[in-house]
């Protein structure tokens, strides 16, 4: 099977990808991004998530074939984002397995509530797991990124 | 890869930027944040194969044939192999080599590999392994660690029984006598998984030298290094192990994993072979935390002075030895918690049994331990109409006292001012619970309630455990820190093997070198085998060792650039000191730049730290000093339960913990919350469900960690009474988070039911049970 | 895809359905007294834009594992998937939802009591695929109920669903995650709709009426976090009659309602709970909600003020 596919803005056109391949092993495998991770490949840890045509997903959930036209979005295509230095000075990182994941589903709550409350920040990142921080530094990487974007007029 | 780490801070004096207290960065953290980190299930190489476990079905079987032609046969199939193929020792352990790499005639757990397949795709390997053809003749397993104690199974080594801890230490038997009032409780803990996310994995190269470089995420680079080479029939130097990105340990990368099967099948095939585990097979390729029965009795006078203890541990080993022996000594030492008794009786089993092997998990022995006398410290306090709070602080350890070891506790014991701390913490304010978000209250987003019946419970615990290996193995960490002249400035490079797994020891050798030497810039090449030995990354101990190391080296370093120094200058290099780019005198006067000292030429020195000596218990009473140091962190939950349907939400974790000196506080900070969030999993969550010798729940659907909705805030008290016997006056911080949190969440569940809750995990339908017909 | 990546499965190919067209929207038929929901509509979608219309369903929605499984989810998967434990089923049990599927020589509805014939197992044939849902717009108050042992990303151990039809003066209700196949628990609605029987009248003008473009104007406004008073905001239009409607039943009568229910499950044993357990739970969850369900039926009698007030979600991402 070939597939057509925009990622992180470059285009991929792959041959020869297996019908029954995730979009995971396809990132990883042959774009050769290894940034999204494989931690649970059963959509309950969200380590793999990633945009496609700008929406959440978790790329172990998406056969390669669904992307075919799309525009996909990993972690190493996110602008250097406030996210991402937010999760470095708030201690956020500690083994850093969910970090890829967490920055991506934490940018995409900034995008659509650039001000979200703690419980708002704990529903929305519920579908990813962390099992060093115990979390309380993710939140305050959101909240330090929120107020990050807030300050620079974004 | 090696990390260039640079000093974030302007500071007026180049020492004081990110160095020893600072909340310096992780060097790692860029690439973590944007996926450039290399993990070791990232690790590839051009050409490489994938290697593919093929695990036993049954908890015990014999294995009668093992027919792998029609798997060697599929297209793509380089290679398989069985215990016939491994080369050197056919077995391999931790502590004891007991362990097959591959089975040999019987399988005695519920994923015991049996062989290994290399091909050419994943899907390939994972065909060829369903075509491996094993007869297995079944055999009843036995799963009852009780049963184990006997020390008559057939079976299994010494006949169940892999070890029997004593500590006698005064009179129990007359002290039950002179009690005033005596309580008894049985504890049981279900089986905890390290859940760690990043799987088990690795890239095996083989070299030219017929040897083989294996890419893995370890918590101990020379100990794996010694079983590899050993089960490979090869020399240690023609196998070097290099750390890749460590998704997280816990305990669980402490025993190997893909490593002996990765290079035999690159060594094999002489092609660099990948193997990832995925989640399920994760489940069964590393240890657990032991399952435990504790039955404990207190005897106390009626104000409450704690008279004697008397524990009954029972730890499950699973099937195979891994660190069960340790574990269990361990969690006797603590038994009796952080109180101060003169009458103490422990015994403490580990048994073999059929289910998965147990090992090292984060708290080592002492969590269970911990849980149990927590639990029971509340019952006495009930039992005497005492606030739990008071009864602790009223038996509380001191600096000065004995443990039950009969070992002077001679460090800061500082129990009274951390359990004062939480006294003195005002609770959390309770509003309306029927007014409040969904998402605050038990079932969250399940919309289960809108206040009818929540209670509110407040629990305490308290927790010790020993920082550092014990019992008296020599434990020794090294490091070499070289110094050289780049663009004018002085660079430092810290070797150590140290394992980084996430705690930020690299964040603390960069640190480190920075406060020792004042250089701005930090060079952190690849973990390896290439340097002596660091030892693991466990017990709480990596900080303290490598601190160690790193100023010892550093110490070597300066003395070498002064006394350079001195020669140039003709002055007493006692008369200069070294601040970075500069040579200065005493009163701060530059006398020289290093860079025009040391022109071209580098200048490094290794050494290797030991912390004082321990020496082993005696068998018969326990008695020894046997540990470097202690720890100590306490506690306060606060939970509402829903009584009607048993569900919990935890409302606030508060914890205070002395951590001797906080080298950088917003990493102890997040050592001190996730171990406090591990705790909450195994207080009302996360069991490996093992049924007859079979994991129930082997994915992360069904075995639950705790999501950020289930976290609370955790305000948190960090103690900093310097330690007299280590680097900069430092504690181990890891693991003593991990103790007192889970009996804290159960003592508050009980506070809320009143109901014993005798078992951990609490389920929903223990805390309505009274509900249930 | 999880069956996929574990080899426990190895379907010949794959079918995306995700691209055809007008299959991912949602629309109001049947002179808008019924919402067709595309195969492909997303539970995002569902929590987004479905709020007054179907809130129970909504509710369910939010339950739904992560952000990122509600993104690609939908409820024909679920029906698809025919689990026990699918978070939508209960709520398509208590709406009396029809599933629409399409072969490639014949349409059908299949009617939701029909649908699930056994564990994972559903009505449809293999040629068939489900093309929509159609589930009638709340002409009362809904909710929807679940237990996990996490207060997020869980499976059900056990969920609930309460649909009070004043339009059709019945009662609807769906048991998940408590026997082989999600289930109705009949007993309960007969015993349930006897005891409304003559309080049903009153407000049913207002209550009934049909949700017209307007209702559905702001319906698409709304988020689906405040799910809980769907019908007393299009219904603040006011009505001063139906003081007679309880905002509770009798403790006993509600209790009754819970023992039915819960005797209407036939739960196992499992790594999620026990049978015991997930049996209470069902009445407990079934009393709750009904005494909910009774409230907000009586507060859409009276002026209506502060949509948070009865305590239900104070708006994820509003």
């Amino acid at each position: 099977m070939r597939v057509n596919v925009t990622v992180n803005g470059v285009a991929h056109r792959v041959d020869h990808v297996w019908a029954l391949e995730s979009l995971l092993d396809f990132l990883r495998e042959r774009v050769g991004l290894r940034g999204t991770k494989n931690a649970c490949e059963q959509g309950e840890c969200g380590s793999c998530s990633v945009y496609v045509d700008g929406v959440l997903v978790c790329s172990c959930l998406v056969a390669a074939g669904q992307v075919e036209g799309c525009s996909v979005v990993t972690v190493e295509g996110l602008d250097p984002s406030p996210v991402q230095q937010a999760f470095v000075n708030a201690g956020a990182v500690q083994c850093g397995f969910c970090t890829p994941g967490m920055v991506v589903a934490a940018h995409c709550l900034l995008a659509d509530d650039p001000d979200p409350d703690d419980l708002t920040v704990r529903e929305q990142l519920s579908g990813n797991l962390c099992r060093c921080t115990g979390y309380q530094k993710i939140l305050d990487a959101v909240h330090l990124a929120a107020e990050r974007a807030g300050a620079s007029g974004r | 890869m090696t990390v260039t780490d640079t000093a974030t801070r302007p500071g007026t004096s180049s020492r004081a930027a990110d160095g020893v207290g600072a909340s310096a960065a992780r060097p790692d953290g860029v690439p973590k944040t944007d996926g450039s980190f290399i993990y070791s299930s990232d690790e590839h190489h051009d050409g490489s194969l994938w290697g593919v476990t093929l695990r036993s079905p049954h908890p015990r079987a014999r294995i009668q044939r093992i027919d792998t032609s029609q798997a060697e046969g599929l297209d793509g199939v380089r290679c398989v192999l069985t215990q016939r193929d491994v080369p050197g020792s056919k077995i391999f352990g931790m502590m004891v080599y007991d362990q097959p790499v591959l089975a040999i005639d019987e399988v005695r757990y519920q994923g015991e590999p049996v062989a290994v397949v290399a091909a050419t795709h994943p899907e390939i390997a994972r065909r060829a392994c369903q075509l491996i053809v094993v007869d297995y003749e079944d055999l009843v397993p036995n799963t009852d660690p009780e049963v184990s104690l006997t020390g008559q199974v057939d079976g299994l080594p010494e006949g169940g029984l892999a070890r029997h801890v004593r500590i006698r230490h005064g009179d129990v038997a007359s002290a039950r006598a002179a009690s005033d009032i005596t309580v008894a409780g049985r504890y049981e803990m279900g089986t905890q998984d390290p859940a760690f996310l990043g799987p088990e994995s690795g890239l095996a190269v083989p070299v030219g030298d017929g040897g083989v470089e294996l890419y893995v995420s370890t918590q101990d680079l020379h100990r794996d290094q010694r079983q590899v080479a050993d089960c490979l029939g090869l020399p240690l130097d023609k196998v070097r192990l290099v750390l890749s990105g460590v998704g997280g340990a816990f305990g669980g990368k402490e025993d190997l994993n893909v490593h002996i099967h990765a290079c035999m099948l690159a060594l094999r095939t002489g092609r660099p072979v990948r193997m990832v585990y995925n989640r399920e097979e994760s489940f069964f390729g590393h240890v657990h935390r032991h399952p435990a029965i504790a039955d404990v009795e207190l005897g106390a006078t009626r104000s409450g002075q704690l008279v004697f203890t008397k524990v009954r541990l029972v730890l499950d080993g699973g099937a195979y030895t891994s660190t069960s022996q340790v574990v269990i000594a361990n969690g006797c030492y603590f038994a009796a918690g952080a109180y101060h008794v003169a009458n103490v009786e422990i015994d403490g089993f580990a048994t073999y049994t059929n289910n998965p092997p147990c090992g090292a998990m984060r708290g080592f022995g002492a969590v269970q331990s911990c849980y149990a006398i927590e639990s029971a410290m509340d019952r006495l306090a009930a039992a005497l109409g005492m606030h739990p709070l008071e009864l602790r602080m009223r038996n509380a350890i001191g600096e000065g006292d004995t443990l039950p070891t009969g070992q002077p506790v001679d460090g800061p014991a500082p129990v009274q001012e951390i359990l004062a701390w939480l006294r003195d913490l005002p609770l959390p304010e309770q509003s309306d619970p029927g007014a409040e978000d969904m998402r605050a209250r038990p079932g969250g987003v399940g919309n289960v309630t809108r206040g009818e019946g929540i209670r509110r419970g407040v629990g305490y615990a308290l927790g010790m455990k020993a920082i550092g290996f014990s019992g008296g193995k020599d434990d020794t960490c090294t490091a070499r820190v070289t110094v050289w002249i780049r663009g004018g400035e002085p660079v430092a490079e810290v070797y150590c093997a140290a394992p980084e797994i996430g705690q930020g020891i690299v964040t603390l050798e960069a640190q480190i070198a920075r406060t020792e030497l004042g250089v701005r810039t930090v060079e952190l090449p690849d973990k390896d085998t290439g340097v002596a030995e660091s030892g693991a990354s466990s017990a709480s101990r990596q900080s303290w060792m490598t601190a160690g190391a790193v100023v010892g080296a550093c110490g070597l370093v300066r003395d070498e650039i002064l006394a350079r120094a001195a020669a140039a200058l003709g002055r007493p290099a006692a008369e200069m000191v070294l601040d970075g780019a500069e040579i200065r005198d005493r009163g701060g006067w530059p006398l020289m730049p290093v860079a025009e000292l040391l022109g071209p030429e580098s200048v490094s020195h290794a050494y290797t730290y030991r912390h004082r000596p321990t020496e082993p218990v005696d068998p018969e009473r326990g008695q020894g000093n046997a540990h470097v140091a202690f720890a100590y962190a306490a506690h306060r939950a606060v939970v509402d339960v829903d009584v009607e349907l048993g569900l919990v939400r935890v409302v606030e974790m508060a914890t205070a913990q002395d951590v001797g000196k906080a080298m950088n506080p917003v990493a102890v900070e997040g050592q001190i919350e996730g171990g406090t969030v591990q705790g909450l999993g195994l207080a009302v969550m996360e069991e490996l469900q093992i049924d007859g010798g079979r994991i129930r729940n082997p994915s992360f659907t069904d075995y639950l960690i705790p999501t950020m909705l289930d976290v609370p805030p955790m305000p948190m008290k960090i103690f900093e009474f310097p330690h007299p016997d280590s680097p900069y006056g430092l504690n181990g911080v890891g693991e003593p988070p991990n103790l007192s949190s889970t009996p804290a969440i159960l003592n508050a569940l009980r506070d809320a039911t009143g109901l014993e809750l005798p078992r951990a995990p609490v389920r929903p339908s223990d805390l309505v049970s009274e509900l249930l017909p | 895809m999880v069956d996929i990546n574990f080899g426990r499965a190895r379907p010949g190919g794959l079918l995306d359905l995700s691209r055809v067209e007008g299959l991912d929207s949602w629309e109001l038929i049947d002179g808008g007294r019924t919402v067709r929901i595309g195969a492909g509509a997303s539970f995002t979608r569902i929590i987004d834009e479905l709020g007054s219309l179907c809130p129970a369903l909504a509710q369910a929605a939010r339950t739904v594992g992560s952000p990122q499984i509600r993104n690609r989810g939908t409820v024909a998967g679920n029906l698809a998937t025919a689990s026990p434990a699918g978070d939508a089923h209960p709520v398509l049990l208590a709406c009396w939802a029809q599933v629409e599927v399409e072969s490639a020589h014949a349409a059908r509805l299949i009617d939701i009591d029909d649908f699930f014939v056994g564990p994972k197992r559903s009505a449809l044939a293999p040629d068939e695929l489900i093309r929509a849902v159609r589930i009638p717009a709340a002409a009362g108050p809904q909710q929807f109920a679940k237990i996990g042992p996490r207060n997020a990303m869980v499976i059900a151990t056990a969920s609930f669903a309460l649909n009070l039809d004043v339009a059709g003066q019945r009662v609807g209700t769906g048991i998940g995650s408590a026997g082989p196949t999600p289930l109705r628990a009949q007993a309960a609605e007969q015993m349930l709709e006897e005891a409304l029987a003559d309080r049903w009248d009153a407000p049913e003008a207002e209550l009934a009426r049909p949700l017209g473009p307007a209702a559905r104007e702001h319906s698409e406004q709304e988020r689906a976090n405040c799910p809980e008073r769907p019908v007393s905001a299009a219904n603040k239009s006011g009505n001063d009659s139906g003081a007679d409607i309880p905002s509770r039943l009798s403790e006993g009568a509600a209790r009754q309602f819970g023992a039915l229910v819960a005797e209407a499950a036939s739960p196992i044993d499992d790594v999620r709970g026990s049978a015991a357990y997930r049996r209470h739970a069902l009445s407990v969850l079934a009393r709750r909600t009904l005494n909910w369900a009774l409230a907000d039926l009586s507060e859409a009698e009276r002026p209506v003020s502060g949509a948070n007030k009865s305590g239900n979600p104070g708006g994820a991402a509003a």
